[in-house]
């Protein structure tokens, strides 16, 4: 998190009033066949049934091998519909996503979480949802997201409690381990979650940037403690202040009201962070797990773009398809840098390095940044 | 009127047609109409030039390199970061469209700076909005590694055109060496030629990414008849021999690459010519130390008048052969104007286009000056190289300075109405 205030994003005008809400409709399972098995292993990615009706889809992922493992389903462009990560060797992980337009998707298993995956075909049977309006289509890229931030918002507390539980019983290795994943929901809704005043310093204040009169809590002082000074007094008391803070963000953050501009200002926002906070280092000073902000950033910034693609697939194909040209230029440069189910160190990267990811980044920003306006027109 | 295509108000006074036409997208008039219609000077720069003239963007030959030389210089070189030639071309038919503008006055794109609306990002970084034309230039050339097979140029690279090889004492900094393509920009208003810059490279993101970058703050050299002869860092003229834009001839010569010395695949640079660029680190505070007279010495000059040692006017025949009275020569054998001077080289003779930088400190208390030295030639290796090898061997200047930055790109000739840079090479 950065000084600034980045209030902007959730204080702009509300362009777009309250559009009905005309979702992507609650069909019921997809003809009453029930979830569809995955069986990941490190080479192989098998999925029971390759076509599904359009509704709630459901996926139950299993993880016979030995890397930790993820599993997608992707629309075009490499949208990610839906997503469920971390799944550790031997565990199963069930979920659902919603897919409102018959088509051809991929599924894709990622062992190791890095690559662009095991992949396969899926087809989604059914008639085509009826033709809706740009208005509409933004009014549903807004209640996507929303849901985004919900579910984020969610993995959020579930792991932010699973850490402070760690740092409470002084297993310190187990704490480390587990401190960049725990943030990762929050720096994917970073600019939702900035925009609630004092909480953002609270949960994510770094040492140098705490205001006058604020104590450094939050992630960054359990960092400092983790890797430099060791636990402290007040390290227990700090890690339940974090839970509390979470608590507070996560409730807040699941009730706010987005509007379609403020997607397109808070996808460059991420990448903004990315610039000036990530790519340079200073984020995670003291544990160096700065790629795995940059990456957590970047899927935020991807994951609004997606809600709002099928409306900037419309008012400008061009742009769409210059930005995801970009985003694959960048998933090479960052999947150079990851390592079995997580990323190397800052202090890994040599001047280059840092170099091509800038490079590369600053090439996806300058299109991200051109989104606001179209939105708006 | 309302698309506001002038980066300069004053400008719109009596110049509805010329701005009317440009907001319509009239590739390419943009200088004429500015120039015939921005008689009144909006004002005067330091060397007293007409801010509101724009020089042409179209012609034969690119501007910059003739164009009496401006006051202040951003160069840029960059790196391709894309391995899709398309792309190239498209960045270079942008980059046209944007300097056609720019060179006139205008934003880089129409409406640019605040016409698109409030929730658009800005298509012009908006610096040089109030600002007149004030002389800007944008000349851009490729790099020898432009031409290493990752866009299918290799065999178009000219023969005569290669890496420089490495002189005696330089003291090269990677980071501030070669680059496949290069932007000079030039004007009398140092934000005029930074707007040029920032913005070409901003066009150029996923394209290109900035290798390194130099800031010259004043001219050293004269290229016109009209112009005095400027110093450089050591207070010395700088350039008073250089070959001159009515010198016809000699620009045949010397600077535009002839059709016949481009044959087949390289046939593209005819018109063209090399820009040599060599950022040159002077140590100041050493040379400040020096008496008058081993200042003059080392040069060959006299510091007041840059009249040559024995003469007494600047413009006077420099004259080797002439003895002092203890029988030396006037011009001492390792003076620098005799090193340099085309009668020593076989009558290699150079367009010097420089510019006198301060990059901040070396860090160890002392200012990080010097002169980013630009030169054009017809054949780098025929000119430059021979001029650089004697003048490496033994210029008596070398105590005082040091190489610490070298380039060489091919600028292609100059770009026709509607057409881009590059054109030829990348069609």
């Amino acid at each position: 998190m950065r000084p600034t205030p980045a209030t902007s994003v959730i204080g702009a005008v509300l362009l777009f009033g309250a559009t009905a809400c005309g979702g992507p409709g609650s069909a019921a399972m997809g003809q009453g066949t029930g979830a569809i098995a995955v069986e990941a292993t490190d080479t192989e990615c098998k999925v029971e049934r390759t076509e599904a009706a359009a509704g709630t889809i459901e996926f139950t992922v299993r993880n016979k091998g030995g890397k930790v493992n993820e599993f997608y389903l992707l629309g075009e462009g490499d949208q990610v519909l839906g997503e469920v990560e971390n799944i550790t060797p031997g565990l199963t992980r069930t979920f659902h996503v919603q897919v409102a337009e018959p088509g051809t998707y991929t599924t894709a298993c990622k062992p190791g979480m890095r690559g662009s995956g095991l992949r396969g075909e899926f087809t989604v049977t059914g008639s085509s949802a009826a033709a809706r309006s740009t208005d509409e289509k933004l009014a549903a890229a807004v209640e996507k997201y929303e849901a985004y931030v919900a579910g984020q918002s969610d993995e959020l507390l579930t792991r932010t409690g699973e850490f402070v539980a760690l740092v409470k019983s002084g297993k310190v290795e187990q704490a480390k381990a587990l401190y960049p994943v725990a943030r990762g929901p929050w720096e994917r809704i970073e600019p939702v979650a900035e925009s609630f005043g004092d909480l953002d310093p609270m949960i994510d204040g770094r040492e140098d940037v705490v205001q006058e009169g604020l104590a450094f809590t939050g992630f960054h002082r359990l960092e400092k403690d983790l890797w430099v000074s060791g636990l402290q007094p007040d390290s227990a008391k700090i890690a339940d202040k974090l839970l509390a803070d979470v608590t507070d963000i996560v409730a807040k953050a699941k009730a706010v009201e987005l509007n379609p501009l403020q997607l397109a200002n808070g996808s460059k926002a991420l990448l903004d962070e990315v610039a000036t906070g990530k790519i340079t280092g200073e984020e995670d000073r003291y544990s160096h797990t700065d790629l795995y902000d940059f990456d957590e950033n970047y899927r935020g910034c991807k994951a609004a773009i997606d809600a709002l693609r099928p409306a900037l697939k419309e008012r400008d194909p061009e742009l769409v398809a210059a930005i995801d040209a970009r985003f694959a230029a960048l998933d090479v440069e960052l999947d150079q840098h990851r390592t079995d189910g997580g990323f190397k160190p800052y202090t890994a990267l040599s001047r280059a390095e840092v170099r091509e990811l800038t490079v590369k980044l600053d090439a996806v920003s300058e299109q991200v940044a051109r989104v606001a306006g179209v939105v708006a027109t | 009127m309302s698309e506001a295509v002038s980066r300069r108000r004053v400008l719109g006074v009596g110049a509805g047609a010329a701005l009317t036409g440009a907001a319509a997208g009239v590739a390419g008039t943009y200088a004429a109409q500015q120039a015939q219609a921005s008689p009144a000077p909006a004002g005067a720069g330091a060397g007293g030039q007409d801010l509101a003239a724009a020089v042409p963007f179209h012609g034969e030959h690119q501007a910059g390199i003739v164009t009496p030389a401006q006051d202040r210089m951003h160069f840029v070189a960059l790196d391709v970061t894309t391995d899709d030639r398309a792309q190239l071309v498209e960045m270079l038919r942008a980059w046209t469209r944007a300097a056609e503008r720019m060179t006139a006055g205008a934003e880089a794109a129409p409406g640019g700076v605040v016409g698109g609306g409030p929730y658009g990002v800005p298509q012009d970084t908006g610096e040089a909005f109030d600002l007149p034309p004030s002389g800007l230039t944008v000349t851009i050339g490729f790099g020898p590694s432009l031409f290493d097979g990752r866009f299918g140029l290799s065999d178009r690279r000219p023969e005569a055109f290669a890496d420089l090889p490495a002189f005696m004492g330089d003291d090269l900094d990677p980071a501030r060496c070669g680059g496949d393509i290069a932007i000079q920009a030039c004007a009398h208003d140092p934000q005029v030629a930074v707007h040029a810059v920032r913005n070409l490279v901003r066009i150029g993101f996923g394209t290109v990414s900035v290798r390194w970058s130099q800031l010259g703050f004043g001219r050293t050299s004269s290229t016109s008849r009209s112009q005095a002869t400027a110093r450089n860092m050591f207070g010395f003229k700088d350039g008073t021999n250089n070959v001159k834009a009515e010198d016809a001839g000699a620009l045949r010569e010397h600077v535009w690459v002839q059709p016949e010395d481009v044959p087949g695949a390289a046939a593209w640079m005819a018109g063209g010519t090399y820009l040599v660029a060599r950022r040159i680190r002077m140590h100041i505070e050493i040379w400040d130390r020096t008496t008058l007279q081993e200042q003059e010495q080392i040069i060959g000059r006299t510091k007041g008048e840059g009249a040559p040692l024995g003469q007494k006017r600047e413009l006077d025949r420099v004259d080797f052969a002439k003895q002092g009275t203890d029988g030396e020569p006037a011009i001492p054998v390792e003076a620098h104007v005799r090193l340099a001077h085309a009668d020593n080289l076989k009558g290699v003779r150079l367009l010097r286009r420089g510019y006198n930088f301060t990059d901040g400190t070396d860090g160890v208390g002392h200012l990080d000056a010097g002169l980013f030295f630009i030169a054009f030639c017809r054949d780098a290796v025929k000119q430059f190289v021979p001029m650089q090898r004697a003048l490496a061997a033994k210029d008596g200047l070398n105590e005082y300075i040091e190489h610490t930055g070298s380039a060489v790109f091919a600028c292609p000739p100059g770009v026709r109405p509607g057409g881009f840079w590059g054109e030829a090479l990348l069609s």
